[in-house]
């Protein structure tokens, strides 16, 4: 895929094409593809996010939903496709330039900095927006202090969102395991990220903290006006949240659309949704 | 918001970090007044200066151990090429700089700048790798710089400096003076290393690695030990961060190497093997990976505790490694831990 | 044909390499930890042969015998008094208890034997065999390490992969608390380990004595690091990797000695080793492990 390294307008297959027509999607995955220990773990993925989009990536467990969370993050290089973000091409960026460029996530099973405290974890988040170096920090010279206080002051904002500014200190492995996926999501929004990834945010939470957390997702979609893509299993929260879906099964997409039409699709329901229709 | 307030927040840390300081100057203090009042006995007077050189090899492999979390098995690598760059650097000096202390701090800076060049060739092929793997590069490059030493020939002449491998081939001329002399190494040194010297190094590797520690390099540094994969996420250049704990962590291991080896009149690179490498990653470990107070009072004690030992003369190096093993299951057990932890007082403190 | 001598010779050390990088290989592969001590325990293994034919005249087979019992033990008294407890404990603290066992086992040594060099015998004598008109000669000893060495590399193949112990010990490799649900014995898999591995030691050092005839408390020390070299070498894990990182390491270890410089031997040993790592991170024959995210 060498030759796409410029970016070309491609015609939006954005599931909502009305939204954001004239401008560049933040997200177009062309035929993604992986093939992971001889299997085609995700297969001919396509997919366009515009800038304020919300969708959902559902499926059945082993579906390659993380899979194609760890494709756009560059933890896998893709075996076959384009991923364009913003209108450039990420072939042979590697995650940290990935983030650079404007994609941050959030794990399936938690990836803290466990023994660091949780305004720290922020605060490391904000390293590629600091840019004071060793020397300032080993002199403490006044480009460190400005730097750090204007860090700090960012963070305990950021906390806020979630109403976490009261645990900065405490490290982030002994927080509850709600606080620690909340955690995890102001820490991916510290890198301002143009496209946010959430793997499962939900896991774990009762029915109160899923609902907590859901409107906490949209202040932040209404805050930082970013595309999010949600892999979850709670259908409320999807349903809800979500603008589009795309539906994996087997590594292939077999459903794109509104919630509404989803609910509705027979593909869906036959593959998952009617395992779970009572729930 | 003030610097004050931003420092405090971070109580626990802020608290550990003056602590240290005020446990290693008290220390200073003490140390002085017991050895101007003739209380310190000669050998251990003579130990002084080699104590504050193993607690900046401490303080700087804890930065890689403890802060980065990677194993390092040839911290001791480092020390050589700064004490024989830094004595080296010395005797040239010898003539144009007849203040001693000046030509110690010059020397300790040079020996800095080598070591921390050893440290970035040694970096670009081992930060490549992880864990267990990386812990044997650095033993094999370890072993590699001991080699290397015990065989290399440098002399000065009216010409010049003249090196050469494996023999003697320096020719030098009329006058002229032969410097390291391959497995015989340096004799015939000065030693103007002085035990204030060894004092200012470890408080300035202290503030050096604190500092980096409560900023933007040390919470990166941090943030790859927690969890490699999480750090690329939120876009940390790894191989940038390693890189640069390992070369401050050279650089203060050749300083200390300098230090150390002017308090000898002679030095061979075998005394830098293997084994010193261990004694310094036994420090830190004794000491709790992290935590530098810790690993300066374990330099400290191991310093002191073979000396000590000496009157069960060969029993000794025996009751070491009976207490060095004893030492670690009983940190380990768990109801130790937990009954240190209520001695602890920052442990309380963070429970607040 | 001096060419093939000191290939002969380097497959022969290596030899002796890759019996102690068995060692190693095996407790990384079940216990996750680099025992330092293990190159200490040839060493007894080998003091136990001295005193068994050069005191007390017996059978240099029955002598080796009795230096595999003996470290045998040993293997099994160190883990279950040192290593066990620490199970749970980071792998650091592990790793210097192992060097502080390491300290131990040498000084121990040294209070019992001195330091003083004894000459060991060799256990086959001295005679070697001439080929091609005597341009080629090869001691028995030699050739006996090399034989010897087969000869445990097909056992210990055959009893990984055929016998339920065997079977056991890879289960632990992989994962040990499922293997504990599936009935298997972990302690005493783990202790099983320690004991094949020390009593490879003192095979080890019984032929590593013969043909190196200094023996002191420190003897094991360098072969002990560089059988641990030949051990990641191969791919830390492997008992294939282990043999041929072995035999690798001696056959390198002897042709830089011949033809670079004998100071420097140990140099081009290592840099080789960073060379392979460099290459393949995971050794010559180690497998990858890609963590899941």
């Amino acid at each position: 895929m060498k030759e796409k390294t410029k970016y070309v307008p491609v015609p939006s297959r954005s599931i909502l094409p009305e939204r954001d027509a004239e401008r560049a999607p933040v997200l177009e995955c062309v035929k993604l593809g992986i093939t992971l220990g001889g299997i085609k773990a995700v297969e001919d993925f396509n997919l366009t996010i515009g800038r304020t989009e919300i969708v959902g990536l559902i499926g059945p467990n082993g579906a390659g939903k993380t899979t194609v969370f760890n494709l756009l993050t560059k933890v896998y290089q893709p075996t076959t496709g384009t991923i364009l973000l913003n209108g450039k091409d990420t072939h042979g960026m590697n995650t940290m330039q990935v983030n650079k460029a404007g994609i941050a996530r959030t794990f399936q099973n938690i990836r803290l900095f466990r023994n660091m405290s949780v305004i720290d974890n922020v605060k490391t988040a904000m390293n590629n927006e600091m840019h004071y170096n060793m020397l300032s920090a080993i002199l403490r010279l006044p480009n460190y202090r400005r730097e750090e206080i204007a860090a700090h002051r960012r963070a305990l904002k950021l906390l806020s969102i979630f109403d976490m500014q009261n645990m900065a200190d405490v490290p982030a492995g002994s927080l509850p395991y709600g606080a620690q996926r909340r955690l995890e999501i102001v820490r991916a929004l510290a890198t301002n990220p143009s496209l946010l990834l959430l793997d499962e945010p939900a896991a774990g939470m009762n029915p109160s903290e899923t609902a907590d957390l859901m409107d906490s997702i949209r202040k932040v979609h209404e805050m930082f006006q970013i595309a999010i893509i949600l892999i979850e299993h709670d259908m409320s929260l999807v349903m809800n949240i979500c603008e589009g879906i795309c539906v994996l099964n087997f590594g292939h997409i077999i459903a794109k659309g509104t919630p509404d039409e989803i609910q509705s699709n027979p593909a869906v329901i036959e593959a998952y949704l009617g395992r779970k229709k009572e729930a | 918001m003030t610097m004050r307030r931003l420092i405090n927040l971070k109580r626990v840390q802020a608290r550990r970090i003056y602590l240290t300081y005020a446990v290693v100057i008290a220390a200073y203090i003490i140390c002085t007044v017991m050895s101007s009042t003739n209380i310190l006995s000669s050998s251990m007077r003579g130990m002084l200066v080699p104590i504050c050189a193993y607690m900046v090899m401490a303080v700087s492999l804890n930065l890689v151990v403890g802060i980065l979390g990677e194993l390092s098995l040839g911290h001791a690598g480092f020390m050589s090429v700064g004490a024989f760059s830094g004595v080296a650097a010395a005797i040239l000096m010898q003539n144009v700089i007849p203040f001693a202390p000046v030509r110690l701090a010059l020397a300790m800076i040079v020996a800095a700048i080598f070591a921390a060049a050893a440290g970035f060739l040694i970096g670009i092929p081992v930060l490549r790798l992880k864990g267990d793997y990386l812990a044997i590069v650095t033993l094999a490059f370890g072993e590699i710089i001991k080699s290397i030493l015990n065989n290399f020939y440098l002399g000065f002449d009216s010409q010049g400096l003249h090196f050469s491998m494996l023999r003697d081939t320096t020719r030098l001329l009329e006058g002229g003076k032969l410097i390291i002399r391959g497995p015989m190494g340096i004799s015939g040194i000065q030693k103007i290393s002085t035990f204030p010297a060894g004092f200012i190094l470890v408080m300035l590797s202290l503030i050096i690695v604190f500092h980096l520690v409560i900023s933007r390099p040390g919470r990166a540094f941090m943030a790859i030990r927690d969890d490699r994969i999480a750090s690329e996420s939120i876009g940390l250049d790894i191989t940038k961060y390693k890189m640069m704990a390992f070369v401050t962590s050279a650089a203060l291991a050749g300083a200390a190497g300098a230090l150390f080896a002017m308090n000898y009149s002679t030095i061979v690179a075998n005394k830098f093997d293997f084994n010193t490498s261990i004694l310094i990653l036994v420090f830190v470990v004794l000491g709790g990976q992290g935590n530098m107070l810790g690993g300066i009072i374990a330099a400290a004690v191991l310093t002191i505790l073979p000396e000590k030992l000496r009157e069960f003369s060969e029993y000794r190096m025996l009751l070491y490694a009976i207490i060095l093993i004893v030492m670690m299951l009983a940190t380990n057990n768990a109801e130790i831990k937990y009954f240190l932890s209520r001695l602890n007082p920052f442990k309380k403190k963070e429970a607040e | 044909m001096i060419f093939l001598n000191f290939f002969i010779s380097g497959i022969s050390l290596g030899s002796i390499y890759a019996i102690i990088a068995l060692g190693y290989t095996m407790v990384y592969g079940i216990a996750k930890m680099l025992n330092f001590a293990h190159g200490d325990v040839i060493m007894i293994g080998a003091y136990v042969c001295f005193y068994a034919f050069a005191r007390y005249h017996l059978n240099p087979f029955l002598g080796v015998a009795a230096a595999m019992l003996i470290c045998t033990l040993l293997g099994i008294i160190v883990e279950r008094l040192a290593y066990k407890p620490l199970r749970q404990a980071p792998s650091l603290a592990v790793l210097i208890t192992a060097i502080g066992m390491s300290y131990f086992l040498q000084n121990t040594a040294l209070l019992m034997w001195s330091s003083n060099p004894k000459v060991f015998p060799s256990i086959i004598g001295r005679g070697s065999f001439r080929l091609f008109d005597g341009a080629l000669s090869v001691s028995h000893i030699t050739a006996l390490t090399i034989g010897v060495c087969l000869v445990i590399m097909i056992v210990l193949s055959l009893f990984i992969s055929k016998t339920k112990m065997g079977k056991a010990m890879r289960a632990c490799s992989e994962d040990k608390g499922a293997a504990q649900l599936m009935g298997i014995n972990v302690n005493a898999t783990i202790s099983m380990t320690f004991a094949i591995g020390s009593g490879l030691a003192a095979v080890a050092g019984a032929l590593l004595c013969s043909a190196y005839p200094t023996l002191m408390p420190t003897t094991g020390a360098l072969p002990g690091i560089k059988a641990f070299t030949a051990a990641v070498f191969g791919g830390i894990g492997s008992i294939p990797g282990a043999f041929l990182g072995g035999l690798m390491l001696g056959v390198i270890e002897i042709f830089a000695k011949a033809y670079i410089s004998s100071q420097l031997s140990d140099a081009v040993v290592f840099g080789v080793l960073i060379i392979v790592l460099l290459v393949k991170p995971a050794g010559l024959l180690g497998k990858m492990t890609q963590e899941k995210v």
